[in-house]
């Protein structure tokens, strides 16, 4: 029982993971493109990887 | 004006002197010695349970702990309140009554009711019974939750952080009275007023509306914050870790939003337009859902679960320096965990203002959608 | 779920919500209303302060540009004040050369009608004078007894030489 849900949390924080990196990534290459947008890329980046911390500590805490 | 000042500063390092340098309200106890060496934490499973049980809600508020010579347990710090809403009305005691108890051994008996603390809440055992009894899980059979609305730590620290923002703020206020530029501390806070203002309340709810919901965007960001800053110090608060704020918070964001949001967000909601009429009522269950669920829901566990991690990883690499003291050796494991646990601290200072900035953010954005005017049509 | 179901505590959501409540509205109350009222009436005046300042450095333009007109105007009211001196002067002098002029040829017409006459009257003059003369020597040729052809001469050559011609 308690194995299965350390799997879940293992599977949740791997998808948390290439999330976090995917918005993380673009909004850096974002950045780099147009650094006059930093400010505006950089909220949208904390917004999204807010919502899916969000997502991700849902699921953790369902399975907890 | 200078009497006002002076009391704001000594209040505020009254606060900070009462937290650090107390050294009354010592009060032993020997009756109940859990452990063999003194209630010392040194293995994993105690530094687990110490961990688990910080996180969670107290009775009293205990900075810190030690065994003096005769083996007697004593413990720094001061009760608080016990008030509780039973079958009988309200009782009220002092915490103290536990005398640090938390197994539920120690049984207080109150207008003919008895009351056992297990694992940092208070239930109200059977009429017939006299000792709690556990079961293998070890919940306990024959006793029920009593609704506590006690002064437990966490609201002890809501009410000094409350009183303490309430004095700042104020002060703030007064201080446009008679100048234009505040001086001292207000200098301070001004440009995080005009931040919450500018870049959060602003850009997210809309030039038109934002001015309704400033005032609970900004005590929301700064009690967030300054509890989240207050979680990190000794003092051992765990207000923004506790899910019953969290989601009181939350609520009331979707209390906000809920009620604030106009026809058109109400229309988007229920009966989208644009999409065919088959659609609809599945589209009206999932954004009601969304608003009324998972919106809330993705707020408060965000803000709880944060700060709960951030607290569990801080304790536990502190924790290293008991836990690794035989494969390390003292001077190790101590500087292995004091460069480990400063690191942390770091990220957590930084994490203690992204959460406050986050939630602040994520309302303003929730209630934006819900007043905003589209233009466009969909 | 369990767990996080187990974690929370009613009482303490019930308490945190009035604490919370009584914050809010003590917050907006005493802190937010004053200090974004104000901030916002700070905002405004530096708005209006700039503006006013803009309004200003306009006005000063505007007055700079008056100034310059009214320099240009100047000037060229005195060019024209100058032209039509020069002008006058001109004219002035033109008239007094023409005056001038006439008067000059009335006079040497005079002058002129008068030598004129004058010369009229001086050939009348010569004129009698010849005859009175000629009547002259012939009286004396005639009184005196011609002897000789060259006492005639003689006499008539005297005669000739009292009489000086004027």
């Amino acid at each position: 029982m308690v194995t299965y849900n350390l799997i879940g949390a293992g599977l949740i924080v791997i998808g948390a993971g290439i999330g976090l990196g995917q918005i993380g990534g673009k909004a850096m290459e974002g950045i780099a493109r147009q650094p006059e947008a930093a400010g505006k890329i950089q909220t949208a980046m904390i917004i999204i990887a807010a919502l899916l911390e969000g997502l991700a500590f849902g699921a953790l805490f369902l399975g907890k | 004006m200078k009497v006002a000042q002076k009391t704001v500063k000594f209040l505020t390092t009254v606060v900070i002197a009462l937290f650090t340098t107390i050294g009354f309200a010592l009060d032993s106890d020997t009756k109940y010695d859990s452990s063999n060496d003194g209630g010392r934490v040194n293995t994993k499973t105690e530094v687990e349970e110490y961990i688990l049980h910080h996180l969670k809600d107290s009775h009293d508020f205990s900075l810190w702990s030690y065994t003096n010579d005769d083996g007697e347990r004593k413990h720094v710090g001061f009760p608080l309140p016990v008030i509780l809403w039973t079958s009988e009305g309200l009782v009220t005691f002092m915490s103290s009554e536990f005398h640090h108890n938390d197994d539920g051994h120690v049984i207080v008996e109150k207008k003919g009711l008895k009351f056992a603390k297990i694992h940092s809440k208070i239930y109200e055992l059977d009429k017939d019974a006299t000792v709690a009894v556990f079961d293998k899980e070890h919940h306990a059979t024959n006793a029920q939750k009593t609704f506590d609305l006690s002064i437990t730590k966490s609201v002890f620290g809501l009410l000094l952080i409350g009183v303490l923002m309430l004095l700042w703020f104020s002060k703030l206020a007064r201080q446009y009275k008679t100048k234009k530029i505040p001086t001292g501390f207000g200098r301070v806070l001004e440009p995080l007023v005009l931040y919450v203002r500018d870049e959060i309340a602003r850009p997210n709810i809309g030039e038109k509306h934002y001015r309704r919901f400033t005032g609970y965007l900004l005590t929301v960001f700064f009690f967030i914050w300054i509890l989240n800053l207050a979680g990190l110090t000794p003092l051992g608060f765990n207000v923004t870790g506790q899910i019953a704020v969290t989601a009181c918070l939350a609520a009331f964001t979707l209390v906000i939003y809920t009620f604030s949001g106009n026809k058109e967000y109400w229309m988007h909601m229920i009966w989208m337009p644009g999409v065919p009429v088959l659609f609809r009522p599945i589209l009206a269950v999932i954004e009601l859902i969304g608003a009324l669920i998972i919106k809330p829901f993705s707020l408060l566990v965000r803000l709880f679960a944060n700060i709960s991690a951030g607290h569990i990883v801080i304790m536990s690499l502190i924790a290293i320096m008991f836990t690794l003291k035989e494969s390390l050796g003292v001077v190790g494991a101590t500087g292995l965990s004091l460069v480990l646990s400063f690191f942390i601290l770091l990220i957590e200072i930084l994490v203690a203002f992204l959460q406050a900035y986050i939630f602040t953010m994520l309302s303003a954005l929730f209630i934006g959608m819900a007043v905003a005017e589209h233009s466009e049509a969909h | 779920m369990e767990t996080l179901l187990n974690d929370f505590s009613p009482g303490l959501f019930v308490v945190s919500t009035i604490l919370l409540l009584a914050l809010i509205a003590l917050m907006v109350k005493f802190a937010w209303k004053p200090i974004l009222n104000s901030l916002e009436e700070r905002e405004s005046g530096i708005k209006d302060a700039l503006a006013a300042a803009d309004n200003a450095r306009k006005e000063m333009q505007n007055l700079q540009a008056d100034n310059a007109k009214l320099v240009k105007e100047a000037r060229a009211e005195r060019e024209e004040m100058m032209k039509e001196a020069r002008e006058i002067r001109e004219k002035m002098i033109a008239e007094a050369k023409e005056d001038a002029t006439e008067v000059t040829t009335k006079l040497i017409e005079t002058a002129q009608a008068s030598i004129k006459q004058e010369k009229q009257a001086a050939l009348a003059e010569i004129k009698k004078s010849v005859a009175d003369l000629s009547i002259s020597i012939a009286e004396s040729v005639i009184k005196r007894e011609l002897s000789s052809k060259e006492d005639q001469l003689e006499l008539v050559e005297g005669i000739l030489k009292d009489i000086t011609l004027n």
